[in-house]
């Protein structure tokens, strides 16, 4: 990846990292652990769908998720050149880490318009 | 092919350090460095999960009802709590490190780092509270 890019990617990165920080712990804890194990009473499938299809909604989850990925990106990259010593992949590592971010985004924009 | 101006046959070895793989497994400070940057994986595999879940949501109330069953499965259960885990312990460190990448300054003076942090986790836990009211209600 070019120099010049770096500080674009690191932003993603910073927003990703913020935006979970504070929004997937609940959220994974409410709908992967509390209403499975039935702690908390699962919202009807009309309420879910009318809530998440707001403009506002869509919009949140599309940042949400997006970003996430792109978090990931861009640290699981730098963890592959420092902690596996795979500097002489730069190139490759870059490229699917970011690519499979910009999939995800890609699905992401997708399911949230046809929702 | 491109000749290399600098290559003579009697080139000097270079001293080059080898690193172990697992470099980062015999101290625990290099242990815990690793392991705050696999919480991303986590991150990003529970986005992955919030998307299918989403949609499911977008297919149907029989897709989406077939989503929210295997979401029960022991073992959907174990790795939620794992993951949940390691998004904590993303959050806790991503908030310590906030000061760092934030130096700010009111009427001249730094704000200091634990009140930065502390902010952090005062909108982490507010945020969080919000959410799970708007589910309780919802």
């Amino acid at each position: 990846m070019k120099k010049t890019l770096e500080p674009f990617w690191w932003s993603l990165f910073g927003a990703g990292g913020t935006l979970a920080a504070l929004f997937i712990p609940i959220t994974l804890f409410v709908n992967g652990i509390a209403i499975p194990l039935g702690w908390l009473g699962a919202p009807g499938y009309e309420s879910v769908l009318q809530l998440a299809g707001h403009p506002l909604a869509r919009g949140y989850l599309f940042l949400l998720i997006s970003l996430s990925f792109y978090h990931w990106a861009h640290r699981f990259r730098f963890t592959l050149y420092d902690g596996l010593q795979l500097k002489h992949l730069n190139f490759l590592i870059a490229v699917i880490c970011y690519g499979s971010a910009t999939v995800g985004t890609i699905a992401a924009g997708y399911t949230l318009i046809n929702l | 092919m491109r000749v290399n101006p600098q290559h003579t046959p009697y080139h000097p070895r270079w001293h080059r350090p080898s690193m172990p793989i697992f470099w980062w497994v015999r101290r625990w400070i290099h242990a815990r460095f690793i392991l705050r940057e696999l919480t991303s994986i986590f991150v990003a595999g529970y986005a992955l999960v919030y998307l299918l879940q989403l949609r499911a949501l977008g297919m149907g109330p029989e897709a989406y009802a077939r989503f929210l069953e295997m979401l029960r499965s022991p073992l959907a259960i174990m790795l939620h709590a794992v993951a949940l885990g390691f998004v904590m312990y993303h959050s806790i460190t991503w908030f310590n490190l906030a000061p760092r990448a934030l130096a700010l300054r009111v009427g001249g003076k730094r704000v200091p780092d634990r009140v930065i942090a502390g902010l952090n986790f005062v909108a982490w836990i507010g945020i969080s509270a919000g959410l799970l009211w708007m589910t309780l209600k919802g």
